[in-house]
């Protein structure tokens, strides 16, 4: 079976200060269409830079991509001219950021940010809309992530808006474009536990109903139970191993993975692993 | 609200700092050497003719009197007369201040609308050729003493060159009197008069450009930090992620949140443009508030002394005031916190 998402054999390095090292190993994951997957693993072991390969944001240098293909709808991206990558984005393949606090811009409004986004992707699509046109479709979509009141909301500066409520506008803005594929990077962890909770069930709702494939990249795996069907884990940049979710739980395979379980009741002082649900 | 209320406590704060001034500068004036009767009469005039001079002008009274008098004229809206000129302050400030004040503009003008950019291409192309060239740029303009880049200047571009006027406002030959706002660009513009537009927008640029240099290296300077910082933020990354062409990311989501300490600077390096402009009134013949100043210090005219410091001090106030305005404007977290 083809994957919407084939990362094969990715292998990067980084060189800082002359000195370069490995920073990913060889790795491998397939994300289906329609399908929900996780990528876990500690901090440091190489999930954003995964995640930035994927979606061509990685600056070269410092970074260097040394081998590997990433296949997204039969084509090879890493092939692919810089103008047809930029075109991917937003359109085919959105990101929703971790960190709502800095990953707004603070000085204009929602629907300046939101409308702009939609603009370009129109463009890149050569499909055009009015201004007008452009704005109920940023509060068709702000409503689609429950925002209760999407006129003021889109009228309002970063500022004025609740942690939870602007990691729900930068969800918004990844759906603006109606993409197949949805990569979260650590969604929500810099949200108080309740409000993380409400974004993950957000997240899952919305790649459901509309039948998006998702890549959930955490360091929790309680997200992962609760998000996704299918998970690879990785450590010091390399996918350690990778199995069903239910499987992973029941019989883990590899030492790495037996000590991220058995660190989760640990650490949310809970009986089961970590669940994030309240 | 906030903002409205850091508004208010700004234009209060302004008030006693202008107070302040004014009694500074009251008692500079008297302090230093050299008595200005006897430097308005001449050094032939009897002691007696000095004496009268000197009781007519107050100057026999206590310090504190003398102050209240000044105070109490200023509430009037009466600076007293001028020994140089013989005629009323408030007559010599008003023909004046337009000249001063249309140069100092101009130059903002010029230090905002060509440093910023410079500071734009500077972090856009950090560490290459042209951030280099820039960097060198804003150091040279800061070195640079703004008397010898007038002298410079007015050589090179008006005696050598011949491509722009040296001396004045406008040519002599021309009939024009600036009679609604007394700034040659506006007046000229409402009257309909584009030979007298263009004749004064040549004759400004060489003393602006020469006053302009050292803000501009300083707005290019500050702009380049601000936005190199800009650019490391998040939200910057996100917009590239989102697909915003990188043309949009850096005149729009860069530019904007760059802008603020640019923006707050010039309103304090316009004190130093006062400064400057004492000087580069004097090398270019510019009729202005500032050069009227100078002669008449050194004359120890104290009441235009005095007129010329408070007229700058209101003046540095208000562009001060405006400024934080557009910083309200420009950043929205200003506006809403009152803070950034
Ligand atoms: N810009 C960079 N320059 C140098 N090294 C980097 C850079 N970005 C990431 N790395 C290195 O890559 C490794 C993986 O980082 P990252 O993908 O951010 O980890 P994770 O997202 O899993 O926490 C880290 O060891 C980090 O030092
Ligand atoms: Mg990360």
């Amino acid at each position: 079976m083809s994957a919407l998402l084939s990362v094969r054999d990715l292998s990067v390095d980084f060189t800082t200060y002359g000195q370069t090292h490995q920073v990913l190993h060889s790795v491998s994951l397939d994300v289906p269409a329609h399908a929900q997957i996780a990528l876990v693993g500690e901090s440091g072991s190489g999930k954003t830079v995964t995640m930035k390969a994927i979606m061509g944001l990685l600056r070269q240098p410092p970074a260097h991509i040394r081998s590997g293909q990433i296949i997204y709808d039969g084509r090879d991206l890493l092939t692919l001219a810089d103008s047809e990558r930029v075109a991917l984005r937003g359109t085919a393949m959105s990101m929703v950021f971790q960190d709502p606090m800095s990953s707004l811009n603070p000085v204009f409004t929602i629907a300046d940010q939101m409308s702009t986004i939609l603009k370009y992707a129109d463009r890149r699509l050569g499909r055009s809309r009015s201004a007008r046109d452009r704005m109920v479709r940023v509060h068709e979509v702000l409503s689609q992530v429950r925002m209760r009141d999407p006129e003021r909301v889109s009228a309002s500066y970063p500022i004025m808006l609740s942690g939870g409520m602007r990691q729900r506008v930068l969800i918004a803005m990844a759906l603006l474009s109606e993409p197949a594929l949805l990569i979260a990077d650590e969604p929500g962890t810099a949200l108080d536990v309740t409000t993380q909770a409400q974004i993950l069930r957000l997240l899952k709702d919305l790649v459901t109903q509309r039948g998006l494939a998702l890549l959930m990249i955490t360091h929790n795996l309680g997200v992962v139970r609760e998000t996704s069907s299918y998970v690879y884990v990785m450590n010091r940049g390399r996918v350690v191993e990778q199995a069903e979710t239910a499987t992973l739980f029941s019989s883990p395979q590899s030492d790495y993975t037996k000590s991220l379980i058995a660190a989760v009741p640990r650490l949310t002082g809970g009986t089961h692993y970590g669940t994030v649900m309240p | 609200m906030e903002f409205l209320s850091f508004l208010v406590k700004r234009v209060l704060w302004s008030v006693l700092v202008l107070v302040g001034l004014s009694m500074v500068i009251f008692v500079i004036a008297r302090v230093v050497p050299g008595d200005p009767a006897r430097m308005a009469l001449g050094p032939r005039a009897s002691p007696e003719q000095v004496a009268t001079m000197q009781a007519e002008l107050g100057l026999d009274r206590p310090l504190l009197q003398q102050y209240a008098l000044f105070i109490e004229g200023l509430t009037r809206g009466d600076l007293g007369k001028s020994l140089l000129t013989e005629r009323p302050v408030n007559d010599d400030i008003r023909e004046t201040f337009a000249a001063t004040f249309e140069l100092v503009l101009c130059t903002m003008i010029l230090a905002m609308g060509f440093g910023v950019p410079l500071g734009m291409i500077a972090a856009y192309w950090k560490d290459k050729w042209p951030d280099t060239a820039v960097r060198f740029f804003a150091i040279f303009a800061a070195v640079t003493p703004s008397f010898f880049l007038a002298l410079l200047l007015q050589i090179l571009a008006g005696y050598v060159l011949h491509l722009l006027p040296t001396t004045g406002r406008l040519p002599n030959a021309l009939e024009f009197e600036a009679s609604w706002t007394g700034l040659l660009l506006i007046d000229s513009l409402l009257a309909g008069r584009l030979d007298v537009f263009g004749e004064a927008l040549r004759h400004l640029l060489l003393p602006s450009l020469s006053l302009a240099a050292a803000t501009m290296g300083q707005m290019a300077r500050l702009t380049r930090a601000s936005m190199i910082d800009v650019s490391r933020q998040d939200y910057i990354e996100a917009a590239r992620a989102f697909g915003i062409p990188e043309w949009l990311r850096v005149t729009k989501y860069m530019l904007r949140p760059s802008f603020v300490p640019p923006l707050t600077i010039m309103g304090l390096e316009f004190a130093s443009l006062i400064g400057g402009a004492f000087v580069v009134e004097m090398v270019f013949a510019w009729p202005g508030m500032a050069a009227y100043g100078i002669r008449t210090i050194l004359q120890k005219d104290l009441n235009a002394v005095m007129g010329v410091v408070m007229v700058s001090g209101v003046f540095f106030v208000l562009v001060n005031l405006t400024i934080d305005v557009l910083v309200g404007f420009v950043d929205p977290r200003v506006r809403i916190r009152g803070r950034r």
